[in-house]
């Protein structure tokens, strides 16, 4: 973990993996379009409407990936003060907001002609929702102090309250009764999707878990340029500056 | 002197590892004792079995959810009512519903309907919701499925709509 520490280092990592993971990211997505939205077979009862499962149900594993990657940053700063892991929850917030809120769109948009209805307050859709404003509130905490290091502690606490959110979306479906369906992937007696609707999930899934990676270093990338370039104006003016700590641009 | 200062910084990384783990436990527990109290209203609908231990006076709205009994569907000679009984396998009760029905709705489908009992113990429903399962798969194998002597279709019926 403190070969990371060094952000030098990771920037010349995150140089190496990109060009990876970036090619990546368009050849999945491009296939897992094709097979989700062309090649695979209509469902028996949904008709065509099945498709938008196949956008749906990654968006909402990955707004529950990266709230466990924004959780476990926060705990990392709290504990070890691991200088990159503030840096990488900031970093991975709102590409979690973004996936949160296309897992609500295309939620509604296939609740509407399902179920007869674009919302309703079960467990599972508001939990969901909760999700949604924990991603705004850490992103607004990081907005409303001056100080990083004060920012970056006070997001870190929200994100580890909010963490508790993570089981009960899980398990909501389980636990209470819900309109919204039992797992039909991530489940204990195996997936009770057809085999053949199968691939075009999984590769879906791959080509989120990739555009994460690669969005993610690239965040972390940029606010770590932001960083050296606040400590370099800082350098500059500080020898004029009676209490450098109260300057801001 | 390094290796003491070394030390000290490793127990005060302990120590604060340690509470934060206690403070999440701690809020673990807080989370489990507010959702338990909470449970009755958390669930989203009851089951006829549920109304049939303790039913709801009427005119009280509430969540009713179930399968639609197989030809138990009744249409009303008003050509904008149906009738029809939601079953959980132990109770059944007949609901009233004036509307369109959503796309999934068929006998045998699970629905969850919002509205109250009248005075006869006929659920009257302003709403009705189709629940999909979580059974995904095309038209083929779903035929291939009953072909093979499901007649209820290919749906694990196991669980609770």
């Amino acid at each position: 973990m403190h070969w990371f520490a060094n952000p030098a280092r990771f920037i010349r990592l995150a140089d190496k993996i990109l060009p990876l993971t970036l090619p990546l990211t368009v050849g999945l997505l491009a296939v897992g379009l094709y097979l989700a939205l062309v090649a695979s077979p209509a469902d028996y009862q949904q008709g065509d409407t099945v498709r938008i499962m196949y956008i749906h149900v990654p968006s909402a594993y990955m707004a529950l990936f990266c709230y466990m990657i924004v959780a476990a940053a926060g705990f990392s700063t709290l504990v070890w003060r691991h200088p990159l892991a503030d840096v990488a929850g900031k970093a991975a917030a709102p590409i979690g907001l973004a996936f949160t809120g296309l897992a609500l769109v295309t939620g509604s948009l296939w609740g509407k002609p399902m179920w007869g209805a674009w919302w309703v307050w079960d467990a599972r859709l508001t939990s969901v929702l909760v999700l949604f404003f924990l991603y705004l509130g850490y992103m607004a905490i990081w907005g409303a102090f001056e100080d990083r290091s004060k920012a970056a502690r006070a997001a870190a606490i929200l994100a580890l309250v909010g963490v508790i959110n993570i089981p009960i979306i899980k398990f909501s479906v389980d636990w209470w009764t819900t309109l919204h369906q039992p797992a039909s992937l991530f489940r204990a007696d195996g997936p009770s999707i057809d085999p053949s609707m199968r691939p075009p999930l999984y590769v879906m899934l791959a080509a989120f878990q990739f555009y994460f990676f690669t969005v993610f270093l690239w965040r972390i990338k940029g606010e770590l340029a932001a960083i050296r370039l606040n400590a370099l104006r800082y350098a500059g003016e500080a020898p004029r500056s009676a209490s450098p700590k109260e300057e801001q641009p | 002197m390094t290796a003491l200062r070394g030390q000290k910084a490793w127990t005060r990384k302990r120590r604060r590892f340690w509470l934060t783990v206690l403070a999440l436990l701690t809020l673990a527990l807080a989370a489990f004792l507010i959702f338990r109290a909470l449970d009755e209203q958390l669930l989203y609908f009851r089951l006829p079995s549920d109304v049939a231990d303790e039913a709801p006076e009427p005119g009280r709205a509430f969540r009713l959810g179930g399968l639609v009994e197989t030809e138990s569907l009744v249409r009303l000679p008003d050509g904008m009512s149906v009738r029809f009984s939601v079953s959980d396998g132990e109770n059944a009760l007949m609901v009233h519903y004036t509307g369109i029905l959503p796309d999934l709705f068929r006998e045998g489908q699970g629905i969850i309907a919002d509205g109250r009992l009248d005075e006869n113990g006929l659920f009257i429903a302003d709403r009705v919701l189709a629940k999909h399962d979580e059974t995904y798969m095309p038209k083929e194998v779903y035929d291939a499925i009953k072909e093979r002597g499901h007649p209820d279709g290919a749906t694990p019926s196991g669980k609770t709509p």
